[in-house]
């Protein structure tokens, strides 16, 4: 797929997100709209993807989201992929819906491996589905996409020291660097300080890219993807803006976990274009 | 009628070892992850025989139960271990989220629970685990009693599908079942058969239950030995058959007495068939630094202390 073909499916996904969100008028639609053109980049162009779904993904590359309250963008994205109708959209947070606030395999979704929600769990798992591929000598890769508010959970530092020291070289983490979280900030809440240096001081391959340029986005993942099989795991600092492509919710931690009214429903879908239709 | 022959002292968790070995010989999926206590498992065998199949995580064991959740997919099939309290309370939230709401057919491993790892003291003992992880929705729960049967259950549990708890001590205990068993999970061992009380008992404690029946042989009294290995799923029909006999009951656990092996026989009986029970547990404290046998003793639970539990449930009985 070209670039435009890309951008334009990621305008439908956002178009999804504000519609599922005002939908049940609940959710969060800040992160997963910054992520909209990452998880569309990963989906339509940079996995190797297997025809339907199955647990195990033996012969196909995995992606595990940690930060599992972004659920919008990774619902729509898995459901316009193809691996659940995208009516099921309609559903996101309702009762028996197989759309959970965040996502589960307790409700078999189709193109789900592991419940995420509580934070800071995600980059362990997967390393181990990195490790499992390397013992099942397949030569696929492993996604990753955290928060970089979730980076303040003492797991992913313990996962960041496992991953280098055991050459776990098939992964590639992602981190969603747009400064926010639920309660302002990060430099206010608790500062990451110099993510770049830390990670490069725990041994990883660290790349940086812009997270919310189609092109950009592309190209930093084929070259991630380069990267692999060097006998360092690979994390790429995505730069991006919360609430990308909708004005009045970029840049502000406002939007992390609020749903829009009518009105406010509105103005964003006017101002995101796309060739799809809507659910 | 005895079921048990004496043999020798062994710890289970030297069961849990050898079973892991086989549990690996038999399938190759099966994998082993530790947090930096190797020996305090008995994993040396299985790294020894399948080192590309062990990972060293470190102390770091939410990370240990992260990475065994992911190694599922691909179907592998994950044996955690480290000690009891580190394997549950410390990563409750990493189980329930990565492994149990999952779903993974993760085997956390833990040894060292109950009040028996001794002189350490409490922050190493552990005597809430079996509650913590009966709560959790899926999750198979096993508390074996001597080193056949960790063996057996170990060698059980990589066959089942599914998350599953699997729990042994520390010390060094007598060894009275078959090095042969089926280990069937969620089926009640029935050790000794008697009339007059049922007594049941898990882990360590089947072995006190054991003697302690010897000891009420001689006063008279004919007591119903039962061994549940498995707290959940639990063998609700063994229970009620066996106190539709003898109506009343002592539970034996090495546990606090809030959210063990007790509580969940009281209740099947609350609901099926109430009768007296005597709690046999650690009565809602911590534990503290002493040696096993000292600490049984203070805290009640060895043969003197089920057979007062059983006199007192016999005057209730007779009420």
């Amino acid at each position: 797929m070209n670039v435009q073909q890309l951008s334009n499916i990621a305008a439908q996904v956002r178009r999804d997100i504000v519609r599922m969100v005002h939908a049940s008028q609940s959710g969060h639609p800040g992160g997963s709209l910054g992520c909209a053109d990452f998880f569309v980049a990963l989906y339509f162009q940079i996995m190797k993807r297997n025809p339907g779904f199955s647990m195990d993904g033996i012969g196909e590359d995995l992606f595990f989201l940690s930060n599992g309250h972004i659920s919008p963008v990774f619902y729509s994205t898995l459901a316009r992929a193809g691996y659940f109708p995208v009516e099921e959209l309609g559903t996101f947070r309702k009762l028996n819906s197989r759309l959970q606030g965040h996502p589960t395999t307790h409700e078999h979704l189709p193109g789900i491996r592991m419940a995420s929600g509580s934070l800071g769990q995600g980059l362990s798992v997967a390393i181990g589905a990195a490790l499992s591929k390397k013992l099942n000598k397949d030569h696929n890769l492993v996604f990753s996409l955290h928060g970089d508010g979730e980076l303040q959970e003492g797991q992913i530092w313990e996962a960041a020291m496992f991953a280098p020291h055991n050459k776990v070289d098939n992964l590639i983490a992602t981190v969603d660097y747009n400064g926010q979280q639920i309660d302002g900030p990060t430099e206010k809440v608790l500062s990451l300080g110099n993510l770049h240096a830390k990670w490069e001081a725990f041994g990883w391959d660290v790349m940086e890219m812009n997270g919310n340029d189609m092109e950009s986005v592309v190209k930093g993942l084929e070259e991630a993807k380069s990267r692999t099989g060097k006998g360092k795991p690979v994390v790429i600092l995505m730069h991006t803006n919360m609430g990308q492509g909708v004005d009045y919710m970029m840049g502000t931690h406002k939007w992390h976990g609020a749903a829009p009214n009518d009105e406010q429903l509105a103005a964003a879908l006017a101002q995101l274009t796309s060739t799809e239709k809507d659910y | 009628m005895k079921k048990y022959t004496f043999t020798e002292k062994k710890d289970t968790r030297s069961g849990f070892g050898a079973g892991l070995l086989e549990a690996g010989q038999r399938n190759e999926k099966v994998v082993a992850l530790c947090a930096d206590l190797v020996g305090s498992l008995k994993m040396d065998a299985f790294i020894k025989a399948f080192p590309e199949r062990f990972t060293q995580v470190g102390i770091a064991e939410a990370n240990m139960i992260g990475i065994a959740a992911g190694m599922t997919i691909g179907g592998h099939i994950p044996f955690t271990g480290t000690f009891a309290n580190f394997s549950t309370g410390r990563v409750y939230d990493q189980i329930r989220q990565s492994v149990a709401y999952s779903n993974k057919n993760v085997k956390i491993c833990a040894s060292h629970a109950g009040l028996t790892l001794g002189e350490d003291g409490a922050t190493h003992q552990i005597l809430e685990d079996l509650g913590l992880m009966k709560m959790l929705p899926g999750m198979t729960v096993i508390n074996p009693c001597d080193y056949n049967q960790t063996k057996a259950a170990t060698i059980a549990i990589a066959a089942h599908e599914g998350p599953v708890y699997l729990r042994f001590g520390r010390p060094v205990v007598p060894i009275f079942t078959a090095p042969d068993q089926q280990f069937e999970i969620g089926k009640a061992w029935m050790v000794n058969e008697g009339k007059d009380v049922t007594i049941i008992a898990t882990g360590h404690l089947v072995w006190e239950a054991i003697k302690a029946g010897e000891i009420l042989e001689g006063m008279g009294i004919d007591a119903e030995i039962i061994n549940i290995h498995t707290i959940k799923p639990l063998d609700e029909a063994a229970i009620l058959k066996s106190v539709a006999k003898t109506r009343c009951v002592v539970t034996a656990e090495e546990h606090n007495r809030l959210g063990g092996l007790g509580d969940s026989v009281a209740q099947v009986l609350v609901k099926n068939d109430p009768v007296p029970q005597e709690y046999v547990a650690v009565n809602d404290s911590f534990g503290e630094s002493g040696t096993p046998e000292q600490l049984m003793k203070k805290y009640g639970l060895d043969d003197a202390h089920i057979v007062a539990a059983v006199q007192k449930v016999l005057q209730r009985k007779g009420k």
